[in-house]
């Protein structure tokens, strides 16, 4: 079977306050600087990787894994799966 | 009375706890691994500060899965009270036991300093003798303290009086400015700020009897010394 790798990025939901996307774009980013940047969200990023029979029963599996071990926490975060063989 | 301090990997106020459960109170206290089961016989659970797993992942999650959490589940169903410290009230959150969840505080620092805490709820087993509205002088040290559920939940917990302690003043973008809330049933409570540092006039010259009576309410509640 292929080998995958699974990106989960997890981030606050919109309406959490997120002050380290805050810090970085107020205090970096935007400082002194003419730019079209408006916003920055910081988040966490983990990389599984899985040997499956194809990408959606990879991504599958790791979401599943993700939901049952609450990897995120459904109150507040809110998670994005991207698949790619390897 | 025989009190559970339960030892994560990366805690660190599990030798501070214990001895004011046993040297400040007579209380017989017993460290339990959290890989070992806890007797259900047992009068009181507390879980303590720390970094369990060292805040991997986020605070208290992977320690919401040790083995020993069903027994604190099964005990938390039978009425036993159960207190979280700090990283004990970020396990509990995260195990399911206590409602919310608690964020990186909204400085994004590590915030280690003395506060005051008011009592929303005295009629939980760790606050019954304490007045309600009395204030606690206590320290906070966290880096994830900024407790938040959403409205609708938050109206929940006013309704059901599971707001335990607040803080007196705006301290790290907490909801409500909540520092401690309870189940609905009212005998699992989590807090942020740490009475085991406080509930001693060697350690607390501001004055120690408020936090003191967070312990004395547990016995008061289990009923009997040793």
């Amino acid at each position: 079977m292929p080998n995958f790798q699974v990106s989960v990025v997890i981030e606050n939901k919109p309406g959490i306050s997120d002050p380290e996307g805050d810090t970085i774009l107020n205090d970096l980013v935007l400082k002194d600087k003419n730019t079209n940047i408006t916003k920055i969200r910081s988040g966490t990023i983990l990389k599984f990787s899985i040997t499956e029979k194809n990408e959606q029963d990879a991504k599958d599996a790791i979401v599943k894994t993700c939901d049952e071990l609450r990897i995120y926490n459904p109150l507040v975060s809110k998670v994005t799966a991207t698949v790619e063989e390897t | 009375m025989k009190v559970g301090v339960i030892v994560f990997p990366g805690s660190n106020c599990d030798r501070d706890m214990h001895h004011v459960l046993t040297d400040v109170f007579n209380l017989n206290a017993e460290f339990f691994w959290h890989e070992k089961n806890l007797p259900q016989d047992i009068d009181a659970v507390v879980l303590p500060g720390g970094f369990s797993y060292g805040d991997r992942l986020r605070a208290g999650v992977i320690a919401a899965h040790s083995p020993i959490i069903s027994d604190v589940k099964k005990l938390a169903e039978k009425g036993i009270p159960i207190l979280g410290v700090c990283n004990g009230f970020q396990i509990l959150v995260e195990s399911g036991l206590l409602p919310g969840v608690l964020l990186k505080n909204e400085s994004l620092n590590f915030m280690c300093e003395w506060t005051n805490l008011i009592v929303n709820n005295n009629q939980t087993p760790f606050t019954n003798k304490l007045e309600l509205n009395q204030k606690i002088p206590i320290p906070i040290a966290n880096g994830e303290g900024r407790y938040f559920v959403d409205d609708e939940s938050l109206n929940e917990l006013k309704k059901n009086n599971q707001i335990v302690f607040s803080y007196e003043n705006k301290v790290n973008g907490s909801v409500s400015q909540i520092a401690g809330v309870c189940n609905s049933d009212g005998n699992v409570v989590g807090m942020m700020p740490h009475p085991e540092r406080a509930a001693e006039k060697a350690i607390n010259q501001i004055d120690h009897k408020p936090s003191s009576l967070i312990f004395e309410s547990l016995i008061e509640t289990v009923g009997m010394k040793n």
